[in-house]
């Protein structure tokens, strides 16, 4: 029987790997995308444009500029001269933040008076409007608090002093890049296995498979295993890249990582076999593994956290098996953490993978009548 | 176009509704699957943080730190918790239970008593930095609205030397939904105008009906041309359908107006069925077919396209390949026709590039599929 099944197996690798154009499509793509996204997938804010309009050019109104111009997040495009442009600029997205100094700046700043300074941003992205403010709100107190001691002010009661844990610099490559690993590792699997029964069913090899005396689970293992070593191999290139080429810290142990990996391979698996054996063309077959993956990898918490979906929507993620292992290789990459802490993420991705193959097993023998 | 090219058009064109409405497949595909995914995303994609578990960690209770930490139960950004010790509040933390802390050490009230500057330690877990750099942003909010509080309540002068006043254009309540509608329907769009043609032609090829057709008198320009009609039809109905969906059911303003967006969407589907069309002429079968589109449709359009990740903040040489993606195009001119109105000066370059883009692959289907003539 085992022979049987590795024969299978190695029939399963070449079906994928023979054709010219499907290697290239396995291999080829989710590399360059792995460096494209791994760059591109930033919440980062680098050199957005600003325009300053300083109605008020003395000491002071200089000192906070020079402090926006000096900060890597920020790069100037235009100093106005009147307000004109205010709205042209922000509309035609050529600036994304206008700081409006007013005239009675350095009056109201020596009087005592709150010194009104107008921040513009553009809103159109809301997150990146957030961050902008964000970044010029620093600014703007970082500049309170230095004129109110050289000024003989008195200090606030409290100041704030911010630290973030695990990821020091806040640099979101380090949360976008492992997540990346779960994103194309599930891409590539599903790619793997989503079709590969219903192409069989569709020339009618298939049921010749299930007359030769190999059992449901046999043809399940020779069906299964192909995506698990395909995917398996890919993750590994990833994490690889990851490590060495993206600098992201491994704090972890491989065992946790590769235990929530191999737990996760298996979820989607035994879902892209049951798409598969569920669908009697390879076209629904396509659909029901685009119905899956599109919503598995949005509502996954690779870009925006499951926290802020409402709770029907967080309820739906839990059958989700993306869900948990972003958060283990997540954890496993920043946090370094091990095996028990992560028990909650790995039993309901067996859950899944177990009731998955189980119904694909079914399957098999139920679309035959 | 002569009168025997325009029976045969026709001809086909009838071919191709009854086949569409025999496997409703294609009707599921351009109206069922946008509906589903935009109502899934609309209310399930969203970046603003609210109700953030805190931690207050409030090692000496006094008038000054309740004050303070009263402001945090004030906030709807965030859900405060008590911890003791800070020990107590790192665990929380590590256990996802908290996703920051805000600790006031013992000497809090008398380091700000004895000249001010009292440091109030704030940790957040920096995991997700986005997420992280949304919750300092608050915290700060908090600290600013305590020291003016402060300040009102004692009568004094300003508690900083500088008011800032935001002012968010376009989407002043900075809702995340209102932006990211809009560019859900490009990355929906790419994938129902892609999986339309993609499919449906290999197919044909698959199972050898296009020779069939092409034993026949019909040049290729009209089979294409058949094969564009319809499923153009059915993705500007799904199209209908979502903006429909993003204005009556989501709340999204339109401030431009309804024929640009109804021009520009026709462009964008013109590009997306033409990608289609590429792939399928490629692919030749429906598998390849299939894991091509799966590869360069819906993970460029979700990454590159400047739907959730901005396109400014990409080093330059991604922000170069970025112009390979037509939903980048129209993504810009969705988010300015839905919340900033007619901006000539952004639709009009990225509906050009649309153009660009729709010729080029149009150009290129209409180039594979001649190869296969001869």
């Amino acid at each position: 029987m085992i022979r049987q099944v590795l024969a299978l197996i190695v029939k399963e690798l070449l079906a994928v790997l023979r054709d010219a154009k499907s290697r290239m499509v396995l291999i080829g793509p989710p590399l360059i995308q792995l460096l494209v996204f791994g760059y591109a997938a930033t919440f980062d804010l680098n050199h957005v444009p600003v325009a300053i309009y300083d109605q008020d050019p003395s000491a002071a109104s200089r000192d906070l500029v020079a402090r926006f111009l000096g900060s890597p997040t920020f790069h100037l495009v235009a100093m106005l001269r009147s307000p004109h442009r205010i709205n042209e600029l922000i509309d035609q997205r050529q600036v994304q933040l206008v700081l409006v100094i007013d005239r009675r700046f350095t009056r109201d700043l020596l009087t005592g008076q709150p010194a009104p300074v107008q921040v513009i941003v553009d809103g159109r992205n809301s997150n990146t409007a957030l961050l902008i403010e964000g970044y010029a709100n620093t600014i703007l107190s970082d500049f309170s608090l230095s004129w109110g001691a050289t000024h003989g002010r008195p200090a606030p009661p409290a100041v704030l002093e911010m630290r973030a844990r695990y990821n020091p610099t806040l640099s979101s490559r380090w949360f976008i890049v492992p997540g990346i690993v779960a994103l194309l590792t599930q891409v590539v699997t599903l790619l793997v296995v989503g079709l590969s029964v219903a192409r069989e069913r569709e020339t009618g090899t298939f049921d010749q498979l299930l007359v030769t005396p190999m059992r449901p689970i046999d043809i399940l293992l020779g069906k299964g295993l192909p995506g698990l070593l395909i995917g398996l191999f890919e993750a590994s290139v990833i994490i690889a890249a990851a490590v060495w080429w993206f600098d992201v810290p491994l704090r972890g142990g491989l065992l946790p990582l590769y235990l929530g990996l191999v737990l996760f391979v298996i979820a989607v698996t035994g879902i892209g076999l049951m798409i598969s054996s569920l669908a009697g063309t390879q076209q629904q077959a396509l659909l029901g593994a685009f119905l899956f993956m599109v919503p598995s990898i949005i509502l996954s918490g690779f870009a925006t956290p499951i926290a802020n979906m409402p709770v029907w929507v967080q309820d739906l993620t839990l059958l989700n098996p993306m869900r948990y292992f972003l958060v283990i290789v997540r954890s496993v990459f920043l946090e370094g953490a091990g095996v028990n802490a992560l028990a909650a993420q790995y039993w309901p991705m067996a859950v899944i993978g177990a009731a998955s193959l189980a119904a694909a097993g079914w399957l098999f023998r139920k679309r035959v009548t | 176009m002569n009168a025997g090219a325009l029976r045969r058009l026709f001809g086909l064109l009838r071919k191709e509704a009854l086949q569409i409405w025999r496997d409703p497949s294609a009707l599921a595909i351009a109206f069922v699957l946008p509906a589903v995914l935009l109502l899934i995303f609309g209310y399930g994609v969203s970046l603003d943080a609210r109700n953030v578990p805190i931690a207050l960690v409030v090692q000496r209770p006094g008038a000054l730190a309740a004050s303070f930490t009263s402001q945090f139960a004030r906030s709807p950004f965030f859900r405060p918790r008590r911890f003791l010790t800070i020990q107590d509040a790192e665990q929380a933390m590590a256990s996802r239970a908290v996703q920051g802390i805000v600790w006031l050490p013992s000497d809090f009230a008398r380091r700000a008593a004895a000249g001010g500057n009292s440091p109030i330690g704030v940790i957040v877990n920096g995991v997700d930095a986005n997420d992280a750099r949304i919750i300092e942003g608050y915290v700060q909010q908090v600290w600013a609205t305590w020291l003016t509080a402060r300040a009102e309540a004692a009568g004094g002068s300003a508690a900083l030397p500088l008011s800032a006043q935001p002012q968010v254009r376009f989407n002043p309540a900075v809702d995340s939904r209102d932006y990211l509608v809009p560019g859900l329907i490009a990355v929906i769009m790419t994938l129902t105008g892609a999986l339309l043609t993609a499919l449906v032609i290999a197919r044909e090829w698959e199972r050898g009906t296009m020779e069939a057709l092409m034993v026949t008198r019909v040049t290729i320009n009209e089979i294409l041309l058949a094969k564009l009609i319809p499923y153009f039809v059915l993705g500007m109905g799904g199209m209908a359908g979502s903006v429909a969906i993003a204005v009556f059911l989501f709340g999204v303003p339109l401030q431009g107006s309804i024929w640009v967006l109804t021009a520009t969407s026709a462009l964008f589907m013109l590009a997306a069925l033409g990608m289609g069309l590429l792939i399928s002429g490629f692919a030749r079968n429906q598998f390849v077919a299939g894991q091509i589109a799966i590869i360069t449709t819906f993970l460029p359009a979700f990454i590159l396209s400047g739907f959730v990740f901005d396109i400014n903040s990409m080093p330059r040489a991604v922000q170069i390949i970025t112009h390979i993606v037509a939903a980048r195009y129209f993504v810009a001119i969705l988010q300015s026709v839905f919340l900033a109105g007619n901006v000539w000066s952004v639709i009009l370059p990225n509906a050009l590039a649309l153009v660009v883009m729709a010729g080029i692959f149009l150009g290129l289907a209409r180039g594979t599929a001649r190869k296969r003539l001869d």
